[in-house]
């Protein structure tokens, strides 16, 4: 864990409302991995007080970068970031996703914004696994398609794709997915993860799910970010610190 | 080269300096020490510690609210044995005086935990939190309630020499005649203040922000209240005041100083940037160097009304 005053490169509106940051990092670009976050202070003054929370979008040389929407002042803040201006940094924190493991295509699944771990997972994987990405979202408005691969999308008013949500866009594709090796990474709102979990479980299909989780320091101290966890009801797990990526079975979304 | 004397007494108990780490803001020290170094605080305290352990509240346990937060996180906590085996094995490694908030729903359980925490020698004192605003039984009836407090206190001041230090809440009417039946009964210190009962809505759903409904307010929002409480208690008992509330800088530190604290507690300024317990002590040093204050003590209670 780190703190670092990072150095704001760019800030890049990749479509409406969906900012990309470009930050010049070489300590965190270095170490941080997919799925892991960061907690970032975006002003000096007590107003907005807490860091906000982003997982790493991507890394590229000495950089890596933020995706998010304006959703109140700090996110107002952090888009309006010029090259010169700077961002206090906390992190790597949390526990990323596990690409090492048993499988050989790689099945992104992402809601809305819950695209933003994606492009560094993908970068990561390219070359070495196949990779499927499935997209969700409200509109096509939402459907974010920055450096994905291999895309399929549904939309809940139809504009784009499959009409209904990811979930069922997945159903559509079971008989594909049954047939290889396969893992699923995921992220996107609490409905789209608990559909997800229940469908994970009826279809015995591995995956690991990035959670989210209101929080103050990021690192385990405020107690802030409880998750239920399968194994046992007498304590909770912290989003920070055991996930925020967890294997979707072991917890209760 | 310090000629600078930054130490303060709380009852018996030698505090290198004013700063202490606040109950809640810094767990039990493992996670905070990869930031700070725990060996230049002046002390740290626990998580509010019970009987047996608790799992807390149900998500969503914080909200942001403005210049400040809101948090219901229910007094999580590993329960006293756990305590005892797990985390003060690794507080050891410190020359850092450990003082163990304790909370609980009972008279008698404060008791059984001030007993059973007493005999380990880390322990140089106890913070007995009457005040803690989100759980349903104890805490805050306790707070607010006269007698109850000065049976604790009595009766927990009973089981320990070591210094015992109330948590007072904000939200009574009268902040210092419970510092009165603090002292009254045996207390060394009050610590002022806890959190103040706050909410936030959804303006959407309607529902409060929080699964608890309330939550306890902290962080700069709530400085200039704090000071008045503590400036209170020091005007009207005579009784040692630890300031908490909203501390983001040393300037807040010396505020808290000159309106009576002889210590101060950094508490959500830990979650923003838990370097800056260290920071603020030098630069505490440099401010005292720098308008030629020997003892920082000599600050307490200096204001000029």
């Amino acid at each position: 864990m780190l703190i670092v005053k990072a150095d704001v490169e760019q800030s890049i509106e990749l479509d409406h409302n969906i900012y990309l940051l470009k930050i010049h990092c070489p300590q965190i670009a270095a170490i941080i991995k997919p799925g892991e976050f960061l907690n970032v202070r975006v002003t000096e003054s007590v107003y907005p007080l807490l860091r906000r929370p982003f997982s790493v979008c991507d890394v590229e040389n000495d950089y890596f970068y933020l995706m998010f929407n304006i959703l109140g002042q700090g996110t107002s803040i952090l888009a309006h970031k010029v090259k010169g201006s700077t961002i206090d940094v906390l992190g790597p924190l949390g526990k990323g996703f596990n690409l090492i493991d048993n499988y050989e295509t790689a099945v992104i699944v992402a809601g809305g914004l819950g695209a933003a771990p994606f492009p560094y997972l993908t970068r990561m994987l390219n070359n070495k696994k196949e990779i499927l990405t499935f997209i969700g979202g409200r509109t096509h408005r939402d459907i974010i398609k920055y450096k994905m691969q291999n895309l399929k999308i549904a939309t809940d008013d139809g504009s784009e794709g499959l009409k209904g949500n990811v979930v069922d866009l997945l159903g559509e594709n079971l008989e594909i997915l049954k047939s290889k090796k396969i893992k699923i990474f995921a992220c996107g709102p609490t409905l789209m993860l608990r559909a997800l979990r229940k469908f994970c479980i009826e279809h015995d299909l591995n995956c690991e799910a990035s959670t989210e989780c209101a929080m103050a320091c990021g690192f385990g101290i405020c107690q802030g970010c409880p998750i239920e966890s399968v194994r046992t009801s007498d304590s909770y797990l912290l989003v920070c610190k055991d996930g925020p990526v967890f294997n979707i079975k072991d917890v209760v979304i | 080269m310090s000629t600078v004397d930054l130490s303060v007494n709380i009852g018996s108990l030698k505090l290198r300096n004013p700063i202490l780490l606040a109950s809640g803001t810094v767990g039990y020290g493992n996670e905070i020490s990869e930031f700070t170094d725990l060996n230049k605080i002046g002390g740290i305290i626990t998580k509010s510690l019970s009987l047996k352990p608790r799992k807390g509240n149900p998500p969503q346990r914080i909200v942001e609210t403005p210049a400040g937060m809101l948090n219901a996180i229910g007094l999580t906590n590993v329960g006293v044995e756990v305590f005892l085996k797990e985390k003060i094995p690794f507080l050891k490694q410190y020359d850092v005086p450990i003082i163990c908030n304790i909370a609980a729903s009972t008279i008698e359980e404060y008791v059984e935990c001030t007993k059973i925490l007493t005999s380990e020698e880390t322990i140089k004192a106890f913070e007995i939190n009457v005040s803690c605003p989100n759980v349903t039984e104890g805490g805050l009836e306790f707070g607010n309630n006269i007698k109850a407090l000065s049976i604790i206190t009595e009766k927990v001041r009973a089981e320990t020499d070591k210094p015992i230090i109330i948590k007072l809440s904000p939200n009574v009417s009268y902040i210092a005649t419970f510092a009165k039946a603090a002292k009254e009964n045996g207390a060394d210190a009050v610590t002022a203040i806890n959190t103040l009962v706050g909410t936030s809505f959804d303006i959407f759903t309607r529902r409060p922000k929080i699964h608890n409904i309330t939550g306890g307010l902290s962080g700069p929002a709530i400085k200039p209240i704090a000071l008045a409480k503590v400036l209170d208690i020091s005007r009207n008992v005579d009784i040692q005041i630890i300031g908490s509330g909203g501390v983001m800088d040393w300037k807040d530190v010396v505020e808290f100083m000159i309106a009576g604290a002889t210590a101060v507690q950094i508490g959500t300024l830990n979650f923003i940037d838990p370097e800056a317990a260290g920071k603020i002590i030098d630069q505490l040093e440099t401010f005292c160097v720098s308008n030629k204050i020997k003892k920082i003590s000599e600050l307490t209670a200096s204001y000029k009304l």
